[in-house]
């Protein structure tokens, strides 16, 4: 089948050496820059406020949004993770969830919201999803590490490519699914667009943005493990340290860390759904 | 006044429709601008108009393109040509800030699906009107609690949708178009869902509030039935065209073309009025030896001027008058030689539009008669008041 050469390769590095990197590095500096502070930040945050009232304020959420059931599992794995001393990556972890989850989210719902409302902007968002959903993770790895260089910054990118599909997908998802003469009804009484979105589709369309929300999250958890490799701090580069120095022992360790943290995010937001 | 007037208002769904429209006003058909472009004319040159408190039905089959007519009218669908005037103002034209602010306050609309909002309240969802127009909370819960009551919902502010039947939905959709005292009420099917006996209580409701109200209302409906009890007017629709404009009785008893004669046809014969329905019992004299004398004083006591004559078994005689029973009296003579025998006889199961015209054209009530008995009469004034009234008011008298 060759019958001519496409030289991608080339031309991929060409172009990033040429032009993306000399002229935009600048722009790219100061996202990273401000998102450095940001990731820092939350970790910091996370770090200073000891670890006891942390655990009594997570324990109360969980017991308000989803029950004993889960205040008492908080409990527990907070317990499990300061006696193996991964609570620290466990924060950093945790704080690449959430800045990475919150970008998901603010530029997701928007961009989930446009594409249900407008055809061409439907047409252009799907294909690009598609790519960010099945493009292997490790692909844009690489060009995240040349633009914004090695720790938690690339991480959040990654991993913001990673999980932002969900949230935009179950949005729009949400919004079509609020049936059609319900929509009628508020256009015939003279809502304007602005009012029907937030008077009625988005109300409607909550249960399915939670879920969305909810995905978005357990996404942004496995890709923040996978993003140790390209120096991210956490419960993933304790997983990586296992691998590398084949310590079964301490990848179990990180393991378990990686699924009570899972268990804990995906049960609370999960209880937030339901309580709406 | 004319409240809507729809002139020549077309709506021609698909790919290319200022080309489907040439075609249209071309005189090609509707089947034939399907088949060759793939596009299909949901409304067809529709124009009619509808009168200030005027209660105008729009009645056809599913497919014939009425509930995209209704939708034109509030500009739901946007129009491929023609115009709506609603007060005399094109919607068509209107720019979407005009096109809003008349859709509020003018035009209320009422879903076959109710089309409730789920996560709002009853009040909330009478009340939605009133907010989008930036209605201060107070004010806008009073209106909302005024137009609930009068659908007869009240004590259910606070309940959810799916916590109501289906009759009670529908309620809460008629207060919502109420509650922004709109002067038009848009009416897309709204009763076809509720079953049978809850739509007979909501069509006399809804007849009792344009009462109170007088508003002007566009109602949808597929079923003749309705559309002849609720109508002042009615038209007919087909294949996205208008077939006929007129008041129920017009419909009935001049259909416009076959379709509209099949539709007719099928109104249901139990309920259309018959003599026997309105018919009274007459007093009646019996011929047997009493002479004209006996008749005299019968009519005296009954205050008539003329009275039925029958023989012992009830056969039918004739009609005496009392100028004739006199003279018969007078003259000695039997009174068989004075009675009016050419009086109209009507059969019991005759309807009450045939006896119309044999009403007004008769000097005598008419009588009713069955293999000869007389079963009863018919005035002027049975007929009036059995079609106003009904079948069941006049049954149960």
């Amino acid at each position: 089948m060759n019958y001519f050469t496409l030289p991608i390769e080339e031309w991929t590095n060409r172009f990033v050496d040429d032009w993306l990197l000399p002229v935009t590095g600048d722009f790219f500096d100061s996202i990273s820059d401000s998102l450095r502070t940001f990731v820092d930040g939350v970790t910091n945050l996370l770090l200073i406020t000891p670890p006891e009232v942390l655990v009594l304020i997570l324990v109360l959420i969980a017991w308000k949004f989803s029950g004993k059931g889960l205040a008492l599992f908080v409990l527990l794995g907070s317990l499990y993770l300061g006696s193996v001393e991964l609570w620290e990556a466990a924060m950093q972890t945790v704080a690449i969830v959430i800045v990475s989850t919150l970008i998901s989210v603010i530029i997701g719902i928007p961009v989930g919201i446009l594409a249900a409302t407008n055809k061409t902007m439907a047409n252009i968002v799907r294909p690009i999803l598609d790519f960010m959903q099945t493009l292997p993770s490790f692909v844009y790895l690489i060009p995240a590490i040349l633009l914004f260089g090695l720790g938690n910054v690339p991480a959040v990118i990654a991993t913001f490519v990673f999980a932002t599909p969900p949230a935009v997908r179950m949005t729009t998802l949400g919004i079509l699914q609020v049936p059609a003469d319900v929509v009628e009804a508020s256009k015939a009484f003279g809502s304007t667009k602005w009012q029907l979105l937030y008077k009625v589709q988005l109300p409607l369309a909550m249960p399915s943005i939670m879920a969305g929300i909810n995905q978005t999250m357990m996404l942004a958890l496995s890709m923040a493990v996978i993003a140790s490799m390209i120096g991210a701090p956490g419960l993933g580069s304790v997983v990586l340290e296992g691998i590398s120095t084949v310590n079964v022992g301490l990848g179990l360790t990180g393991g378990l860390g990686i699924v009570v943290l899972a268990i804990v995010m995906d049960r609370i937001t999960q209880g937030l759904v339901r309580k709406k | 006044m004319k409240k809507i007037e729809v002139n020549n208002l077309t709506k021609i769904f698909g790919s290319n429709p200022q080309q489907g429209l040439k075609r249209l006003l071309n005189g090609d058909q509707k089947e034939d601008i399907l088949a060759e472009t793939g596009m299909t004319v949901g409304v067809n040159q529709a124009s009619f108009s509808v009168e200030a408190g005027e209660f105008f039905v729009i009645m056809g089959l599913s497919g014939s393109g009425k509930s995209t007519l209704i939708r034109l009218v509030n500009r739901l669908i946007e129009p491929t040509s023609g115009e709506v005037l609603i007060d005399g103002q094109n919607i068509v034209e209107m720019g979407k800030n005009d096109l809003i602010e008349t859709r509020r306050k003018k035009l209320g609309m009422v879903f076959q699906q109710f089309g409730l909002f789920p996560h709002r309240t009853v009040l909330q969802n009478v009340a939605y009107g009133l907010e989008i127009q930036g209605v201060k909370k107070e004010e806008r819960n009073k209106r909302a609690q005024k137009s609930i009551e009068d659908v007869g919902l009240q004590g259910y502010e606070q309940s959810y949708p799916k916590e109501l039947s289906g009759g009670m939905q529908q309620r809460v959709g008629l207060a919502r178009a109420l509650a922004n005292d709109s002067d038009i009420l848009l009416m897309d099917e709204a009763f076809s869902a509720l079953d049978p006996l809850i739509r007979k209580e909501m069509q006399d409701e809804l007849l009792n509030l344009q009462n109170k109200l007088g508003k002007t209302i566009l109602f949808i409906t597929h079923d003749l039935d309705e559309a002849l009890k609720l109508g002042d007017r009615i038209a007919i629709m087909k294949n996205g065209e208008i077939v006929q404009v007129g008041t129920a009785d017009e419909i009935l008893e001049n259909p416009a073309n076959e379709y509209v004669s099949n539709f007719v046809k099928d109104v249901d014969r139990s309920k259309v009025l018959m003599a026997s329905h309105v018919m009274k019992k007459p007093a009646v004299h019996m011929m047997d030896k009493s002479g004209a004398l006996a008749a005299v004083r019968k009519m005296e006591d009954a205050g008539a001027s003329s009275i039925f004559v029958v023989d012992k078994e009830n056969n039918f005689k004739g009609l005496l008058t009392i100028d004739n029973a006199i003279d018969a009296y007078k003259k000695d003579m039997a009174i068989e030689t004075v009675l009016i025998e050419d009086i109209h006889e009507i059969s019991p199961d005759t309807p009450l539009n045939d006896l119309f015209g044999v009403a007004v054209e008769a000097k005598y009530p008419l009588a009713v008669v069955e293999n000869g008995k007389l079963l009863g009469i018919v005035s002027r004034v049975s007929i009036l008041s059995g079609l106003v009234l009904g079948k069941e008011e006049v049954t149960t008298l």
